[in-house]
């Protein structure tokens, strides 16, 4: 089987899966936490923080780094990892979160 | 029989053992009873992550975290430690953030797991009890593929320094002292090996040191690999544009001897001295992984099933991080060990609930390098489980490299090393 192939059978899986899974949003949005923070929750100041944001201004930064409009050292790459339906999971996840304080 | 069979039978087991060990639920803070109790070994990037999520996501679970340190010494960041420019403690974190999650620690080291009898044996001659285990064991040395590397004299003197701590501070001494104008050469095991791009970031940060402090000297690299096996071009443009005349990259340099008292490296074809010679040496799955005959993969790693990071070997055992036989080109990072780890909290708590687990979990790294004490280069890829290989596959045209070094991806690194560190830890 080709990667291709593979890869679109994959993400046809992850589109059924949420129903599946009520886990899914979290687990997904737990694959950002190495940069992000725990639940979205940053230390520091050098990365933007994601828990509390709208889920309409996340998903449009990241229209914008997978387009090239908003120039990016990584999210350009790390963004086209993910379906758009595995991101419209992971920015309503992280919407949800409380703030850090 | 399906893991949902398995697993509740299981839970009904766990909960007679309760019976007679009344104080495995009283560690938790959550109300109701305990879904059941989990064993994690080794408090690395894997171990400390698997807790703490175990914690975050499972509520009432009993999660006892074996450890054989009193504390946390990344990995990530340490070359930075022998380029002098970050002390020892700057990469040194405790387990108080996991104890305050009602984590129970244990410091010792576990020397057998009996998987029928769900149990582990510990050195002090103690054994706890398991519904699941979880092994994150990391790698240990194959000394012997080298020649002369068998004896502690030998191992005293040429250090790895790939398992961050007293290694670290050893070899940043041998590199205070060696003599201007001396040699500091590094030998590099084939693949596949713990963090592809660390002896690269490692021999750039020791040039950019010496340059400064002791800039007759030189930085050898004996690779034994056919060239550059991480960010490739932007390796080889530092080597070029920064360290031109005090690194020299010789690839398919593979080490075959070490003699202890001429401190003289053997490869094929030539002997070379060295000041301080850095023997990082082929590896496998930690010693524990072997004796448990957990190591099933090319009689070096363990197989593992990516749903849920159970070993192929033995059924209740997950194994997370380095010690893994890892999927089409995911790196045995500490970033990687991270995600493994959430996967196995995720499907643990599953199984002990009786649930179905996650069917398609993704994953992702990236590795920050630095190639000075201010530039930093990273690589980046995301792995989407592939249900009809049962695998993780990278996803084609995501991930990739930095454009250029950068002073930017500098401070990302580190607060990238604040965050991880925070999120495996549970730190304040």
């Amino acid at each position: 089987m080709t990667r291709t192939m593979a890869l679109a059978l994959g993400l046809a899986a992850a589109a059924t899966a949420h129903a599946q899974d009520p886990n899914l949003a979290r687990n997904l949005a737990a694959t950002c936490a190495n940069c992000h923070g725990t639940n979205g929750q940053v230390r520091g100041k050098e990365v933007k923080p994601l828990a509390g944001v709208s889920a309409e201004k996340i998903l449009a930064q990241i229209a914008d780094y997978k387009s090239g409009a908003q120039p990016a050292t990584i999210m350009h790459q790390i963004s086209k990892g993910y379906s758009d339906a595995q991101l419209k999971l992971i920015a309503e996840w992280f919407a949800a979160q409380k703030p850090a304080q | 029989m399906n893991d949902t069979t398995i697993s509740r039978r299981r839970v009904l087991g766990a909960g007679a053992a309760f019976g007679t060990l009344a104080l495995a639920g009283c560690a938790t803070s959550s109300s109701g009873p305990s879904i059941g109790r989990v064993v994690v070994v080794g408090g690395g990037f894997g171990g400390a992550t698997a807790a703490r999520y175990l914690k975050m996501w499972g509520g009432n679970v009993d999660v006892t975290l074996v450890e054989r340190n009193t504390s946390f010494v990344s990995c990530p960041i340490s070359n930075l430690v022998l380029g002098g420019y970050k002390q020892i403690a700057e990469v040194t974190r405790g387990y108080d953030g996991l104890k305050a999650l009602g984590v129970k620690l244990v410091q010792g080291e576990v020397t057998a797991i009996d998987a029928a009898a769900r149990t582990v044996k510990l050195a002090d001659g103690s054994t706890l009890g398991y519904d699941r285990l979880i092994v994150s064991p990391g790698i240990d040395f194959m000394t012997e593929a080298v020649g002369g590397l068998g004896t502690p004299a030998a191992q005293a003197k040429f250090l790895h320094s790939w398992k961050a701590g007293a290694q670290t501070v050893a070899l940043r001494r041998q590199i205070e002292a060696m003599p201007d104008g001396g040699v500091f050469a590094i030998s590099i095991p084939k693949v596949p090996y713990r963090c592809p791009p660390g002896p690269y970031e490692r021999a750039c940060v020791v040039a950019s040191y010496l340059q400064q402090a002791k800039p007759k000297s030189k930085v050898l690299v004996l690779d034994a690999n056919p060239e550059v096996q991480s960010k490739k071009a932007l390796f080889e443009k530092a080597f070029k544009d920064r360290y031109a005349g005090i690194l020299e990259y010789r690839p398919n340099a593979e080490l075959k001897e070490v003699d202890a008292a001429g401190g003289t490296a053997r490869l094929e074809f030539e002997d070379v001295k060295a000041d301080v010679l850095n023997v990082i040496p082929p590896q496998r799955a930690a010693d524990l992984a072997r004796s448990a005959g957990l190591v099933n993969v090319n009689n070096r790693w363990v197989g593992v099933n990516w749903l849920t990071m159970e070993s192929t070997a033995l059924p209740g055992v997950h194994v997370l991080g380095d010690a893994t036989f890892p999927a089409p080109t995911m790196p045995k990072s500490a970033h990687m060990a991270n995600q493994h780890a959430k996967v196995a909290a995720a499907a643990v708590i599953q199984l002990l609930k009786g649930e179905a687990v996650n069917a398609t979990p993704v994953v992702m790294n990236t590795c920050y390098s630095f190639v000075s004490a201010r530039e930093v280069i990273h690589v980046a890829s995301v792995h989407q489980y592939d249900a009809a290989n049962k695998t993780f596959q990278p996803v084609a045209g995501a991930g990739g490299v930095s454009a250029a070094a950068n002073q930017v991806e500098a401070r990302y690194a580190l607060s990238w090393a604040d965050n991880i560190w925070a999120d495996a830890l549970a730190l304040a």
